[in-house]
């Protein structure tokens, strides 16, 4: 697998007068998994859309690997391998788990004049959707319909699409929301296991995944990083600790 | 379940059905009915490929009529010129309309929801007072059509020969719709229609795919406007109103959107419905309206039972309901 690089250069992002992303830099190494923490409204998702293409940058650039995709659409970066998982759970409701993951695992291929085989009777992409499945624990929901699952069951089919339209890059935004303990400690397992297969950004809330998972660690306060640096160096970091982790000694 | 079994026998048994109807109408030496039931299925024809944008992507597109207008006025200009080649009629139908559904729709996509129905209509309008001032093709009065297509084993001259020519072409679209729908073109094109954001993030072009259905539904419209003109040797602006698009509506409304055989059912109904009431009375229209709201109302999930069976014959039994939900909106 080979994973490239992901980075930023100073990148810009008004809503109305509001500088949602103020001059962000990342430098995100192939196979890293950089993890993005920051309080509530510090423009964590807004950065994920700049980079996915999703929305489009007022300013600054964005490279993957070697190639400048400031500025491309989103199907360009979606060829160089670029997925991203949605922290509002967006899975295609009236289809079943399979049917969702084989769209994904479709992509490369794309759509063409493919009107009379089923989509779920493509070897090849059943092949690749069942690994994931498996991997994902979804197997058993494989003809259950999006709309019925569970609510950890619908974050874990949100990563499973990520993972089936087979990424070389991966932004995760927080995909433990909203799972149990029990949940979680199965998506930080499986995160464990992509670790060094993809460059993944991770946008999480839950520290203990975050600490567990990341090679490095950027902090974003009001759309801006305030530190970089390694689970230790963030931990021990004195604008950190006051902008995110209080500031209280006790804490 | 066995309600389920049954449904997977409706679409058969439904054309069964209508291959008997010549059969029953000579028996009984009432020609008039194939003549009626041939604009039924020319009208299920059309409603079913409208329903490959409305039910399949959700665009509602309220300006079908313009593709059967470019059917029938093919046909009749052509005839006119002398030109009665019924394959060169078709050729030229499919051309016209194809390139007409490129551009319109290239157009259209630019727009979403009020947007797209009012520039459909739009469209629609435009090509049908185009026809109103064109005297030259009959303007208001249409165009007669002397010579009726010829395809040399055959020749749509009378309704028998437009009734199976218009039942081949239904069911040849009812099994392909089956198919397309769970294709992986289908399946994206659907997929737009939940959540185009998404079906973008994994690099598809929302914009192509429904392009294509644009394309592939304005086609098989003009297909049915090609049969029209030949049912009624007659082309005439009026099959262009926005009557028509409105009516291939609420066919598929009463049939159920997103269902292949549901277009087909609904035109069968409205039609005879609307015949049934011209019948007792003149003033129809006063039933018609709150007969088709009360459709509307009451059987917003009217045939759901249906549309679970055939899109999920299997397992499925609680599930299916809710994927009727999002479907039909």
């Amino acid at each position: 697998m080979n994973a490239p690089s992901l980075s930023c250069r100073g990148l810009v992002r008004y809503f109305g007068g509001l500088k949602a992303t103020d001059g962000v830099s990342l430098d995100i190494a192939p196979g890293e998994l950089h993890a993005i923490i920051g309080p509530n409204g510090a423009g964590k998702t807004t950065l994920i859309n700049l980079l996915t293409g999703e929305l489009a940058s007022h300013g600054g650039s964005i490279r993957i690997g070697r190639d400048d995709v400031t500025g491309q659409p989103v199907q360009r970066r979606v060829e160089l391998g670029l997925l991203r998982s949605y922290q509002i759970t967006s899975v295609f409701d009236a289809f079943t788990v399979g049917e969702n993951i084989c769209l994904a695992a479709r992509r490369r291929q794309g759509v063409g004049w493919a009107v009379w085989k089923p989509l779920t009777a493509y070897e090849d992409i059943m092949r690749v959707a069942r690994g994931v499945m498996a991997d994902c624990r979804l197997l058993e929901a494989e003809h259950e319909l999006a709309a019925n699952l569970a609510y950890g069951q619908r974050r874990q089919l949100e990563i499973a699409m990520a993972l089936a339209a087979e990424p070389r890059l991966l932004l995760l935004d927080e995909p433990m929301a909203g799972m149990s303990a029990a949940e979680g400690a199965a998506a930080i397992e499986l995160l464990q296991g992509l670790k060094g297969k993809y460059t993944i950004l991770l946008i999480e809330h839950d520290m203990n995944a975050v600490f567990a998972l990341a090679d490095r660690i950027s902090v974003l306060v009001y759309g801006s990083v305030v530190a970089t640096g390694t689970a230790e160096e963030i931990r021990n970091h004195p604008q950190v600790r006051q902008a995110y982790l209080g500031d209280d000694d006790d804490a | 379940m066995h309600r389920n079994k049954w449904a997977g026998w409706l679409l058969p048994l439904l054309f069964v059905a209508l291959a008997c109807i010549p059969f029953v109408a000579q028996a009984m030496d009432e020609p008039f009915y194939v003549t009626f039931f041939a604009r039924v299925l020319v009208y299920a024809l059309a409603a079913c490929a409208l329903n490959i944008v409305l039910g399949f992507a959700g665009l509602v597109s309220f300006g079908h009529a313009l593709f059967i207008g470019l059917g029938c006025y093919t046909v009749a200009i052509l005839a006119d010129a002398g030109i009665a080649n019924g394959w060169v009629q078709l050729a030229a139908c499919i051309a016209v309309c194809a390139a007409v559904a490129v551009l319109v729709g290239a157009v259209c996509l630019r727009t979403s929801g009020i947007g797209f129905i009012m520039i459909t209509l739009a469209f629609s309008q435009m090509f049908y007072f185009l026809m109103v001032s064109l005297t030259p093709f009959g303007g208001d009065d249409g165009l007669n059509i002397y010579e009726s297509s010829d395809f040399g084993l055959f020749q749509l001259g009378g309704s028998q020969e437009v009734y199976w020519a218009a039942w081949a072409l239904l069911l040849l679209l009812a099994l392909f719709l089956n198919r397309l729908r769970h294709s992986p073109f289908g399946m994206v094109l659907r997929a737009t229609h939940i959540n185009p954001r998404r079906v973008d993030a994994f690099g598809y072009s929302v914009f192509r795919v429904q392009l294509s259905a644009y394309v592939l539904s304005g086609v098989i419209t003009g297909m049915a406007g090609f049969l029209l003109a030949n049912l009624t040797a007659f082309a005439v602006p009026s099959y262009i109103s926005w009557h028509v698009s409105g009516e291939l509506i609420v066919m598929i409304v009463i049939g159920g959107i997103g269902l292949v055989t549901g277009p087909v059912l609904g035109a069968i109904v409205f039609l005879v419905m609307e015949e049934l009431l011209k019948g007792l009375t003149t003033h129809w229209m006063l039933f018609m309206g709150p007969a088709i709201v009360a459709i509307a109302l009451l059987g917003r999930n009217q045939f759901a039972w249906l549309k679970a069976g055939i899109s999920r014959p299997g397992p499925m039994k609680t599930a299916a309901p809710r994927r009727v939900a999002g479907e039909a909106r």
